[in-house]
C-alpha cells in the first residue's frame, strides 16, 4: 500500500506540492492528472524516493521511505518498476541487456534463463525478436515499450508510469494504454500513471487524482471526474484554455 | 544584499561585493570538497563490500589503461627527449654532460612521469567520465538505475575509481621507461654523451625511492581524476550546456588539483624518505 501524508516540495522559491495526502491500495490502478508543470512527475518521483520532500511522509507497505538513506531505499525499490517519460534506456547497452538489467543485478539466473525471461517479457510488450537492437535504432513507441519491459521483468508489486503516451501518435498511445492494462492484469500490480492524456486516464485508471494548485483537487473514479460540473475539472477535461491567459 | 551589508559609498560597495563573492565562492568550493570526500567514502565502502561489477571494472581498466597508452607514450617519450637535450645544453657548459641522464631519470620517476601522465589522462579520461555520467544524468538514466535498485556509486563510480587506481601506476611506469629510454637515445646518439658514464650516473643517483614516490603519486592522481570526473558528471546541470560545463570543469579541476597536490606530496614523501633513510 502507498500512503502519502502532508507532502510538501519546493524548488527554490517555487512551491510545487503543498500538503499533498492520499492513499493507494494494493492492486489499484490510479491515474494522476494535472496541467503541465503542475508537479505530477515530481509527485511520482517522491513515491520511489528519487526526490526528497521538504516535509511530509511517503509510506510504502508501512515503511516511511523519506527517513531512509539511499542504500536502505534500494531494498524498497525492488518492489517498484518505473517507466520514464523519455524511456531512459541505457544507450550503451542492447535492448536485451537493458531489459535484463534488473534480473542480472538481483536474481542469480543462468544466461539461458535470463534470455528466456527477456524474450518472454519482450513478447508481452509486443516486441519479439528485437533483443540485439540498440536503443538508438528504436522509435519513440518502441523505446517506451522496452522501458516497460525493463520495469516489469522482475514482476514488481508497484509499477509507476511517467507520461507513458506523451509524444506518441494516437494509435501507438492506444497500444501503450492496452499494454498498461495487460501488465496490470498480468502482474496484479498496483499501477500509478501520470498523464495529461484524458483518453488514457479514462481507460487505464480505476481511480483518478487531479493535481491542481499544488494540491490534490479531486480524488474520484474516472466516471465521476468526467461528469463533474466543477469548473476547474471541466476546464481540464474539456481542454479549454483560459481566455484571459491567452496573449498575442 | 549590498544594501543589507550597510555599505554606502562606491569603494564600500565594491569591497562588499568582492567579500560576498569571495565568501560565496569559498563556501561553494568547500561544499564541493565535502561532497567529493563523501563520494570517495561511499566508493570505498562499496568497494569493501565487493559491490563492484568485475565485468565493468575490466572494461574500465581497458578504457582508462589500454586506450590511454598512445597519448601517454608520446608524452613520456618527447618529455624525456626534450629534458635530456635541455639538461645537456646547460650541463655541457660546466662539463657535466654525463650527469644528464641522472637528472632525467630522477625527474621522470618522481615528478614528470606521474604528473604528465596524470594530466594527459585527466584530459582524456576525466572528460570522458564527466561527459558519460553527465549525459546519463540529463537523460534520466541515473534515475533509471536507482529505480532498478542499483546504487549509482556501486555501478558507475567504483569501477572507474578502482580502474584509475590500477591503470595510472602502470601508465606512469610506461611513461618513466619510455622517457628514460628516449632521453638515452637523444643523449648518447644525438648529443654524444659517453654511454657508460651516463648509465652509471643514472643508476647511482636514481633509487627505488624515486620510483616508489612516482607510483604513490600516480595512485593518488588516479583517484583525483576519476572522483572529480564522476562527481562533475553526477551533479551536472540539465541540458547540453550543463554536460559541456561539467566536462570542462572535470578536466580543469582535476588538472589544478593534481598540480597543487603534487607540491604537497613531493614535500611529504621526500620527508618520509629522509626519515626512513631511503
Amino acid at each position: 500500500m502507498i500512503e502519502v501524508r502532508g507532502l510538501t516540495k519546493s524548488f527554490g522559491s517555487q512551491k510545487i506540492l503543498d500538503q499533498v495526502s492520499f492513499q493507494i491500495d494494493h492492486g489499484e490502478s490510479v491515474v494522476i492528472i494535472g496541467r503541465s508543470g503542475g508537479g505530477k512527475s515530481v509527485l511520482l518521483k517522491h513515491l520511489i524516493g528519487l526526490l526528497q520532500p521538504d516535509a511530509g511522509e511517503v509510506i510504502i507497505d508501512g515503511e516511511n521511505i523519506v527517513a531512509m538513506n539511499e542504500r536502505h531505499l534500494l531494498r524498497v525499490r525492488r518492489k517498484f518498476g518505473m517507466v520514464f517519460q523519455g524511456a531512459a534506456l541505457f544507450d550503451s547497452m542492447t535492448v536485451a541487456e537493458n531489459v535484463a538489467f534488473g534480473l542480472r543485478r538481483h536474481e542469480h539466473l543462468t544466461e539461458g534463463e535470463t534470455a528466456k525471461r527477456v524474450a518472454k517479457t519482450l513478447e508481452l510488450v509486443d516486441l519479439p525478436g528485437i533483443e540485439h537492437k540498440n536503443p538508438a535504432e528504436l522509435s519513440g513507441g518502441m523505446r517506451k515499450r522496452v522501458g516497460l519491459a525493463r520495469a516489469i521483468i522482475y514482476e514488481p508489486q508497484i509499477v509507476l508510469y511517467d507520461e507513458p503516451t506523451t509524444g506518441l501518435d494516437p494509435i501507438v498511445s492506444d497500444s501503450i494504454d492496452k499494454l498498461i492494462m495487460r501488465v496490470r492484469d498480468h502482474l496484479q500490480a498496483t499501477s500509478v500513471v501520470v498523464t495529461h492524456d484524458m483518453r488514457s486516464a479514462r481507460r487505464v485508471g480505476n481511480h483518478v487524482m487531479m493535481l491542481h494548485d499544488r494540491r490534490i483537487y479531486a480524488n474520484c473514479t474516472p466516471e465521476a471526474l468526467f461528469t463533474s460540473p466543477d469548473p476547474v475539472i471541466r476546464q481540464f477535461v474539456d481542454g479549454v484554455a483560459d481566455p484571459e491567459g491567452i496573449q498575442f | 544584499m549590498i544594501q543589507k551589508l550597510g555599505f554606502g559609498n562606491k569603494v564600500g560597495v565594491d569591497w562588499a561585493l568582492m567579500e560576498f563573492l569571495g565568501r560565496f565562492a569559498f563556501a561553494e568550493w568547500l561544499e564541493g570538497l565535502g561532497r567529493i570526500t563523501m563520494l570517495a567514502r561511499d566508493a570505498f565502502v562499496s568497494f569493501c563490500r565487493l559491490k563492484v561489477s568485475w565485468k565493468d571494472l575490466l572494461y574500465q581498466i581497458y578504457f582508462i589503461g589500454i586506450k590511454s597508452q598512445s597519448v601517454v607514450l608520446v608524452t613520456g617519450a618527447f618529455t624525456g627527449m626534450v629534458l635530456a637535450a635541455q639538461t645537456d645544453f646547460q650541463f655541457h657548459k660546466v662539463k657535466m654532460d654525463t650527469a644528464t641522464l641522472a637528472v632525467v631519470s630522477v625527474s621522470m620517476c618522481s615528478e614528470l612521469g606521474p604528473v604528465l601522465t596524470a594530466l594527459m589522462v585527466a584530459g582524456r579520461v576525466g572528460a570522458a567520465i564527466a561527459a558519460e555520467l553527465g549525459t546519463m544524468r540529463v537523460t534520466e538514466q541515473i534515475d533509471a538505475l536507482r529505480t532498478l535498485a542499483t546504487h549509482p556509486v556501486d555501478y558507475l563510480v567504483v569501477p572507474r575509481v578502482v580502474a584509475s587506481n590500477i591503470a595510472l601506476p602502470l601508465l606512469t611506469v610506461e611513461s618513466m621507461c619510455i622517457g628514460i629510454g628516449a632521453s638515452y637515445v637523444v643523449g648518447v646518439y644525438l648529443l654524444g654523451i659517453e654511454p657508460a658514464y651516463a648509465w652509471w650516473n643514472m643508476l647511482k643517483y636514481s633509487g627505488d625511492a624515486d620510483v616508489m614516490i612516482g607510483l604513490i603519486k600516480s595512485m593518488v592522481y588516479g583517484g583525483i581524476i576519476s572522483l572529480i570526473g564522476c562527481y562533475k558528471g553526477l551533479t551536472c546541470s540539465v541540458g547540453a550546456q550543463g554536460v559541456g560545463r561539467a566536462t570542462t570543469e572535470a578536466v580543469v579541476y582535476a588538472s589544478i588539483t593534481i598540480l597543487i597536490t603534487n607540491f604537497f606530496l613531493t614535500m611529504t614523501l621526500e620527508q618520509v624518505c629522509v626519515i626512513l633513510g631511503l
